[in-house]
């Protein structure tokens, strides 16, 4: 086995790009806090028999996040041969506060005393010769970002691995406190053999998950608990609360004197200035809904339009050279047909939204990096509960304008299950790049006139998601407490370049490894369904395996208005990736002019509500095969998964349908009474569903019911 | 009567008539944390973040919606719900 090098610390303490310094490889980086959330593994530069691993960023060793439970488990469980500890040294006496644990392990630790740049640039100072001394481990001054203090780090690494040590002198709380850590050590030590300390700590903090990670028997369980209630009764107040407190009191006296601060602190730090505007009572709001409308300006409707259109030209040429070589050598007109359609149209319908992403990502990985989601976080949050979500769901719905794959995958920095969960459901609701041609196509189409029906297709997405998260919210699954939201609001720093795009890389990857596996496979498939026969002869699109198809599921769409096999094919192809909705009603109804099309187009649809009602369809409906499979990946159970599908097929047929039937009835003259009656019948089902979910409301949580059952005991 | 219910309500919790919230704060006061209320995950969490008996806390700001709020505990900014600031005692 080789040897193992952890790196542990707070979020947003610099772990990442340390490890990126010592690794030499490029993770992703970000100003936000809990960027980390695999463990991550990469070797030492110049001595690559030295595993280094990036764990999460944590707080505490105590575990409520499974980013937590990742940092948890690995020192505990596959106990690695060093701990760097990373303290991010403007926040000193915070981070101390995980340093502490790690030194209760009886893992050798060495501390990073992380941004010292900034501290010496304050005028500030910290002995760290003597804070080595009354933590006992060595301490490294380091600015990862800089990259000082890397080979100093690299060396202590290997005087320790020269010389393997176990911690045998623990931090000395308190007097009265240790009196019960050292019962509690001599209960445990016939069953554990490693990090006794630690294990012993942690059970007069009365932590149930290492409780029963261990094999206690009732005995020594009673015995440990009367340790817990003498410990109670001795400080006078609950285990938690003492545990912090004795941590904390010993860091003030680890700190004493050696910390030098700049106590006069009449000038306004950086981020004080820049937070007097950015999150100041008036002003905050404006600015965020600018920053918002240049980055989608910029992102979707200037840069983005101008790139889609110049590589939308370039697959052209390219599928029409590639089909003049292939007949030179003579190919076979099938496989011509599939590699210039099926591989180059699919594949390059969807590539021709990477710049556009690409350039969505640099901004967002820009606003990420500086510190500013964090402040969106803090002026959204407000608005956000209300749905169910918090504030951090903000930056999965907008990266989720460009494309659902980085989104869902984002929607992994939120703490809460609950709210992870909800945000992941709700965010292919966000009309996605690919869904834009097709409101563009279909707009223009039937609403000539009305330039403002693509553009409302976002308020309906966001619309949706505020209603379904009010839904459900409700529901026995989402129902409970709301989450804590404690979050450090991290201060503003200057991206640096290397880092935002580092950063920008890893959210493309996600859409270009998506492109090149999930939709590459699709769009072979659809392509031999749209071309060939059940007897797989080459026929026309109307004779093929896909139509036949579309037949048989097209009377499903009868009561939305758009009960044609056409549209019930373009919906099919849109799970490749949905830009192939408006190529595939491109195919089915041959090309031509553009009028003509427009007009054809126009026809598939019963009426103008019908055709609303698709693109609504289309904007709720699950989305591609990319997103649904990342979908399942981050919900990470075939239940939730198989909830989530079903909720957003529910949910766009209802919304589809009471468009078409509502707006039939009211501006085209209605339909027929069979349909009336259907509509009634479903709004009653509908309505029923609705009031049920909200019967299941658990009474603690609302204020009027816990007030009653105030009134009753007093 | 309802005063009084309240008084005992409050003398039940272990607030005296000095001490309140940190729901109830404005911005700009410092406030020192007598006792964290409630029991499990958020408390320890606030505990863990800093926010331990003694500790000196400054209310930054208050979000333009009116929550969360923004307080400065042991030298560096944290986002709080109101909600969870109401179980916290300051003085």
């Amino acid at each position: 086995m080789s040897f193992v090098i952890a790196l542990a610390g707070n979020p947003n303490s610099g772990k990442t790009t340390l490890f990126n310094e010592l690794t030499g490889s490029t993770q992703y980086v970000g100003n936000w806090p809990g960027v980390t959330v695999e463990k991550k593994e990469g070797r030492l530069t110049k001595y690559r028999e030295i595993a280094v691993v990036d764990l999460p960023g944590i707080y505490s060793l105590s575990p409520y996040t499974p980013e937590e439970i990742i940092s948890r488990d690995f020192i505990i469980k596959q106990q690695p041969d060093i701990i760097i500890n990373i303290i991010d040294a403007t926040n000193l006496e915070r981070n101390l506060y995980l340093t502490l644990q790690l030194l209760e392990t009886d893992i050798p630790v060495v501390a990073a005393l992380n941004m010292i740049d900034v501290i010496k640039k304050r005028g500030e100072y910290i002995d760290k010769d003597k804070l080595s001394q009354n933590l006992g481990c060595p301490v490294v001054e380091t600015s990862a970002s800089k990259g000082i203090g890397i080979d100093k780090l690299t060396e202590e690494i290997l005087k320790i691995k020269a010389q393997p040590f176990i911690r045998k002198k623990y931090a000395y709380y308190d007097r009265r406190f240790e009196y019960f850590a050292s019962d509690a050590e001599k209960i445990i030590s016939g069953i554990v053999s490693n990090n006794k300390r630690w294990y012993a700590v942690k059970l007069l903090e009365n932590d149930q998950i290492v409780k029963n990670s261990i094999k206690l028997d009732e005995c020594l369980s009673a015995k440990l608990m009367q340790k817990v209630q003498a410990l109670e009764k001795q400080f006078d107040d609950d285990c938690d609360s003492i545990i912090a407190d004795v941590r904390y009191n010993y860091i003030a006296a680890v700190l004493k004197g050696i910390y030098i601060k700049k106590t006069d602190r009449k000038a306004l730090s950086v981020t004080e200035k820049i937070d007097r505007i950015a999150t100041n009572k008036w002003l905050a709001l404006p600015i965020f809904f600018i920053v918002l409308w240049a980055v989608y300006y910029i992102s979707v409707q200037t840069v983005g339009s101008f790139t889609v259109n110049a590589l939308d030209g370039f697959f052209k040429n390219f599928a029409a050279a590639a089909g003049s070589l292939l007949n030179k050598i003579n190919t076979a007109n099938w496989l011509k047909g599939l590699i210039c359609e099926g591989i180059i149209g699919g594949v390059g319908a969807v590539l021709v939204f990477v710049p556009q992403l690409v350039i969505l990502f640099l901004l967002l990985s820009f606003l990420e990096d500086s510190g500013y989601m964090s402040r969106i976080a803090f002026i959204m949050d407000r608005v956000f509960r209300h749905f169910g979500l918090s504030g951090k769901s903000f930056i999965p719905m907008l990266i989720g304008t460009g494309c659902s794959v980085p989104a869902i995958t984002g929607a992994r920095t939120i703490e809460n299950k609950k709210d992870r969960r909800m945000t992941i459901i709700l965010t292919p609701f966000i009309p996605c790049g690919a869904k834009l041609p097709i409101f563009a196509l279909i707009g223009g189409a039937v609403f000539p006139d009305y330039s403002l029906v693509a553009p409302s297709m976002y308020f309906m997405g966001i619309f949706t998601v505020i209603i379904c998260g009010i839904m459900l919210k409700n529901t026995r699954m989402f129902k409970g407490e709301d989450a804590p939201f404690v979050m450090e609001l991290p201060e503003y720093r200057m991206p640096s370049a290397k880092g935002i795009f580092i950063h920008m890389w890893e959210r493309s990857k996600d859409f270009i490894i998506k492109a090149g596996t999930v939709i590459f496979a699709a769009s072979c498939i659809i392509w031999v369904l749209v071309k060939f026969n059940w007897s797989f002869e080459m026929v026309q699109t109307k004779h093929s395996m896909l139509a036949s198809i579309g037949k048989i599921i097209a009377p499903l769409f009868l009561p939305l208005g758009f009960g044609n096999w056409q549209c019930a094919v373009a919906t099919l192809t849109g799970y490749a990736a949905k830009e192939n909705i408006v190529a595939t009603l491109g195919i089915v109804l041959g090309h031509q002019k553009e009028a003509d099309f427009a007009a054809k187009v126009a026809a598939l649809f019963d009426n103008p509500a019908a055709a609303y009602g698709f693109m609504v369809f289309v904007l709720l409906a699950p989305p591609c095969f990319a997103a649904i499979s990342v979908m399942k990946r981050e919900l990470g159970s075939l239940k939730w998964f198989t909830f989530a599908i079903t909720f957003q097929l529910v949910i766009s047929y209802t919304a589809a349908f009471f468009i078409y039937q509502i707006g039939s009835l009211f501006f085209y003259g209605g339909t027929a009474m069979s349909s009336v009656i259907l509509t009634l019948l479903l709004a009653l089902v509908f309505i029923y569903i609705i009031i049920y979910m909200f019967k299941n409301k658990n009474c603690k949580n609302c204020a009027k019911c816990a007030y009653k059952k105030c009134t009753h005991k007093s | 009567m309802e005063v009084f219910f309240s008084l005992k309500k409050a003398v039940k919790n272990g607030i005296t008539k000095k001490e309140s919230t940190l729901k109830k704060a404005r911005a700009g006061q410092s406030l020192t944390v007598v006792k964290i209320l409630g029991k499990g995950n958020l408390r320890k969490r606030l505990m863990e973040m800093g926010i331990t008996k003694g500790t000196k806390l400054y209310v930054k700001k208050i979000a333009p919606l009116g929550d969360p709020m923004e307080i400065t505990v042991r030298g560096y900014q944290l986002s709080l719900r109101k909600s969870e600031a109401d179980s916290i005692i300051v003085t």
